[in-house]
């Protein structure tokens, strides 16, 4: 680990921070537009989930660069191209049905990817992700549900929810490929090497798909960018809302 | 070495260890100022019983108190943290609060006498093992799921068939 510096180590950890930041905002636009209360309460106390865990990675961050930034300054004011997250996250939050699919994806990488991260042997990294695991877990338990409760419904709910996948099918690749500078950090025991995680994403979805008749998308094109900081057009617009005020009034507190 | 003020069985090291810091500290008194400081969701459970309150340092200009996060997200941390700075002013000294990650927290740290609290509140405490999750209010264990996320990320919701009130569950984390 001696050889990876800690502004490698920074950099890795805005990744992070930004999949959480821009998953959470997206789940957070359900807040009062839910399907039913008690579902708007949990799309929101799920949002808030990786919320917490984006602010503990750009915590952790800003005490990496020691250079003033704070957790706030790496959420409200960099730019789309500064932004490194995944494009799946960004990706508009459509109808319930494409956030269920999204947030079943996610869950079933996010929970293996910590259970990773876990070993990660640099403490700070292991201790979040330890907090995370347990919330991955009833993230999954309840987006599982839902998979299986649409996608074996009604005809226009299974049909939704295909449509949903299949749309999201070209960003799951995306999850699993890792520059040549994510694999140096995994080779130091920093990082997760998220190739590895494939195989029993994989075959969990297909698991699941099968039960909820849903076919898995045989489409083989898929969209890369996110962690060049090249994204769909969706994310400006999420960026838009979510920095308005400190962009309006820099600084302002409450 | 002090012993501790109650023979523990079968708890997790780190919650032991929690105890024994609080049983050996030389300010008791701070620790128990601080048993006034309640989640602000769950105002009768403090939050030593609930495990957040993990340790009070005192030197000569400064108090530090050491809490940990129920899950990241817990917009009710920042409000225990004023909570505690609040109640600790009399001290005169300067009071800083310092959030630790590690351990994770767990729901296996809430004491016997907190589990008691929860239920006659009215939320069914984390179920234990070899214990089926029953109604706080009738005991009955025939319930539905109404929701995986109640009122609160830590909580389920659900609802009794016997007497028919919904009830939250803190789920065991
Ligand atoms: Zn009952």
């Amino acid at each position: 680990m001696s050889e990876i510096s800690s502004e490698q180590i920074k950099e890795y950890v805005l990744r992070l921070a930004d999949d959480a930041v821009v998953q959470g905002h997206r789940l957070s636009e359900w807040c009062s537009h839910g399907p039913f209360l008690e579902e708007d309460l949990a799309l929101t106390n799920v949002a808030l989930d990786f919320i917490g865990r984006a602010r503990m990675f750009y915590a952790y961050a800003a005490k990496l660069a020691d250079d003033g930034s704070t957790e706030d300054s790496f959420a409200y004011t960099r730019d789309c191209r500064e932004f490194t997250n995944l494009l799946i996250h960004e990706l508009p939050r459509g109808d319930f049905a494409f956030t269920c699919v999204r947030q079943y994806l996610v869950d079933e990488y996010s929970l293996r990817f910590m259970e990773e991260l876990c070993n990660s042997e640099d403490p700070t990294l292991a201790a979040i992700a330890a907090k995370a695991i347990k919330e991955s877990r009833y993230h999954l338990r309840r987006s599982r549900d839902w998979m299986l409760r649409l996608g074996d419904g009604t005809a226009e709910s299974n049909r939704r929810m295909q449509e949903a996948l299949n749309e999201l099918w070209g960003y799951t690749h995306e999850l699993f490929e890792a520059d040549r500078f994510e694999l140096s950090l995994a080779n130091a025991g920093v990082a997760v090497d998220p190739s590895l995680l494939r195989n029993e994403w994989l075959t969990a979805v297909s698991t699941t798909c099968e039960e909820a008749t849903l076919s898995l998308p045989t489409e083989n094109w898929s969209v890369r960018g996110g962690r060049e900081g090249i994204h769909t057009e969706h994310l400006g617009h999420l960026l838009s809302d979510l920095q308005f005020l400190q962009r309006a009034y820099p600084g302002l507190e409450w | 070495m002090a012993t501790p003020t109650k023979l523990i069985s079968a708890i997790p090291d780190e919650e032991y260890q929690r105890r024994l810091r609080r049983a050996n500290s030389p300010r008791p008194d701070l620790w128990l100022k601080l048993d006034a400081v309640t989640d602000p969701e769950i105002p009768v459970v403090s939050i030593w019983d609930l495990g957040v309150l993990q340790d009070v340092e005192i030197s000569d200009e400064d108090i530090v108190v050491t809490i940990t996060p129920t899950y990241s997200g817990c917009p009710a941390m920042e409000s225990i943290e004023q909570d505690i700075i609040k109640c600790l002013s009399t001290s005169g000294l300067k009071i800083r609060v310092r959030s630790r990650l590690a351990p994770a927290w767990s729901t296996s740290w809430i004491s016997d006498d907190a589990r008691q609290a929860l239920k006659t509140y009215g939320i069914a405490p984390p179920s234990q093992a070899g214990e089926a999750l029953c109604c706080p209010r009738c005991g009955s264990t025939e319930l539905r799921t109404i929701s995986e996320f109640g009122s609160t990320a830590c909580k389920a919701l659900f609802q009794c068939l016997s007497c028919h009130e919904p009830f939250d569950h803190f789920k065991p984390f």
